[in-house]
């Protein structure tokens, strides 16, 4: 449980934000200059916000309505940036070190998959590997609390993909919450359990990351082009001819081959614009995934686009469509029909273990 | 190097390494401590401390010395107190290497700001979130950063020390044995006749010594710096 309430005023900007998170990985998402990292810092202690209060699994970092501050340094938090900040005057099994407190090295080297690391100097690692020593070494600290401020940001699509999965191991496995500052959608889908939206320095929005991430009215925020709905789905079966069948609450969804076993549940990201609505069953077309669905919710733009929340069994999709389509099909509340998702749009980076 | 050295001059070099040793050892911490302070904390005053600082790198060197003489003089308040302790310095080597500390302070600063100034702050942020206290940040993030620029500064302070002429004999004079440092003694030889054999071996030694320590310090930087890595690197 992480409960943050942070208000500080800065020249021309008031930071307000605050928001209470189960267990997991907390995602702040929002454009630049909407306050995340303001908000990791203050956690951190880094910034001596006006106005704080901090708590962690009960635990009171800081409550400036009570007059208590901790230190940075006794905080406990394991702060991960942008860029790797390995101490360049020690090797790396000396930057594990640094902030170990007893515990073992070996399993958090195994799992980050350091170990042929351990002799060499920070400067000899590529970005991806100190990237992945830094996450280390603030994880043997052992934090009441992880923030993550952007830490896949200085990586190219290769590397981030190289570290996500450790980050979803750390979620699943090590059971320290996590603050995860990020402006990709596709990072926050894989990884959030719940997602704080904010903008211009207040909260937008806080919930389950399926419930934010398919709301309508968050997508202004996300940006349409990358607004899309978050659903869980179990692997049914491996077909013969390389698909793979996911059911989901609203039916079944076919994806080019997974390499999870059947039974295994997934979570599967579906792109606003890569849904289709037909008030028939569509017949004689390519695309293989087909979800009967009913509306929720229209939201319109300021564009010549339609927002439109789904419901296909109790997963909840966006679509985006244009007005005129919108006002040519009739689209209102409780409008039944089909949602087509052409099947390049479960993209394979999409999907993560739930 | 006695044998090629007289008695006197051997004296002489002998007394300024260790004024030059002295005074470097000694003034290392301070140097550090103000290098930090003026690198890391903007207060009120700043801009005088480091003019303050930087002061006898700028006066004559005479002038340093009567400053010197007025403060530390057995008659002035400061130089009886030392006196009556027993701590004295006036006329005395320690006086000498009172003199070349202050002298050789504004290079060793600089050259200790300037390398603590490199060091990124952020790296100091992160080893407090790890948990370490102030003091532990400084002595294993902090200082060993900044090694390149304490050793730099201490062999440039080293070779000031040795060097240092003005500010010496006007506070404690030109003594045999005690406050005649090779400056001194070059400068003593060449005022008698005959002495112009002894001034050119001291001239030799200090150009020795100068050269030396440059080339120390460069060996010694470049080292410390390949064993740090360099965050660009």
């Amino acid at each position: 449980m992480l409960e943050v309430s942070v208000r500080h005023a800065f020249p021309g900007f008031t930071l307000d934000a605050a928001f209470e998170a189960p267990a997991g990985v907390t995602a702040l998402f929002g454009r630049s200059g909407a306050g995340k990292t303001s908000v990791v810092k203050a956690a951190a202690g880094v910034l001596k916000a006006q106005q704080a209060r901090i708590c962690v699994d009960g635990t009171v970092l800081e409550d400036t309505g009570a007059g208590l501050r901790l230190k940075v340094s006794d905080r406990r938090i394991g702060y991960v940036f942008q860029e790797p900040r390995l101490f360049p005057h020690m090797n790396v099994r000396a930057n594990l070190r640094y902030g170990m407190r007893g515990g073992e090295m070996d399993p958090v080297v195994e799992m980050l998959g350091i170990g042929d690391l351990l002799d060499r100097r920070p400067n000899a690692l590529s970005g991806g590997e100190a990237q992945r020593v830094a996450i280390g070494r603030a994880l043997l600290s052992e934090p009441r609390l992880l923030l993550l401020d952007e830490p896949l940001a200085a990586l190219d699509d290769a590397r981030k993909a190289e570290i996500l999965p450790f980050l979803e191991r750390l979620r699943d496995e090590a059971g320290v919450p996590m603050l995860y500052v990020s402006h990709s959608i596709a990072e926050i889908a894989r990884l959030a359990t719940t997602v704080v939206a904010m903008e211009a320095g207040c909260v937008a929005r806080v919930g389950a990351a399926e419930d934010v991430l398919s709301d309508p009215d968050v997508s202004p925020i996300l940006g349409v082009r990358e607004a899309g709905a978050l659903i869980r789905a179990r692997i049914a079966r491996h077909h013969a001819d390389g698909l793979t069948e996911l059911s989901c609450a609203g039916g079944s969804l076919w994806l080019p081959r997974l390499d999870q076993g059947e039974g295994a549940e997934v979570r599967v990201r579906i792109m606003a614009q890569d849904v289709m609505l037909s008030a028939s069953p569509p017949d004689g077309i390519s695309a293989l995934n087909i979800l009967p669905v009913r509306l929720t919710t229209l939201r319109q733009g300021d564009g010549p686009g339609v927002m439109v929340q789904l419901l296909a069994g109790d997963d909840r999709i966006l679509a985006r469509v244009t007005r005129r389509s919108a006002e040519a099909m009739g689209l209102r509340d409780n409008w039944r029909g089909y949602a087509v998702i052409k099947s390049v749009a479960v993209a394979a980076e999409n999907i993560s273990r739930a | 190097m006695s044998g090629w050295l007289g008695p006197a001059e051997w004296q002489a070099v002998a007394l300024s390494l260790r004024v030059a040793l002295v005074a470097t050892c000694l003034s290392l911490p301070f140097g550090i401590a103000v290098a930090y302070i003026l690198a890391r904390y903007r207060f009120p005053g700043h801009a005088l401390l480091n003019g303050l600082v930087h002061l006898p790198l700028i006066l004559p060197p005479v002038v340093t010395g009567y400053l010197l003489l007025l403060s530390f003089g057995p008659q002035a308040p400061l130089g009886g107190l030392l006196e009556s302790l027993g701590l004295g310095v006036a006329f005395r080597w320690t006086g000498a290497a009172l003199a070349a500390a202050i002298m050789a302070f504004p290079l060793m600063v600089r050259a200790i700001r300037l390398t603590l100034e490199a060091v990124d702050p952020k790296l100091e942020e992160v080893a407090g979130t790890l948990g370490a206290s102030r003091l532990r940040v400084f002595v294993t993030i902090t200082l060993p950063l900044t090694l390149p620029g304490i050793l730099t500064g201490a062999v440039l302070a080293f070779a000031k020390a040795m060097g240092e002429f003005g500010a010496t004999i006007t506070f404690v004079s030109n003594i045999p044995g005690e406050t005649r440092t090779v400056p001194s003694a070059i400068y003593a030889f060449l005022q008698v006749p005959g002495g112009e054999g002894s001034a050119w071996r001291l001239v030799i030694v200090s150009v020795v010594v100068a050269m030396g320590a440059l080339l120390v310090s460069e060996i010694l930087a470049r080292r410390v710096a390949a064993r740090i890595g360099g965050r660009d690197a």
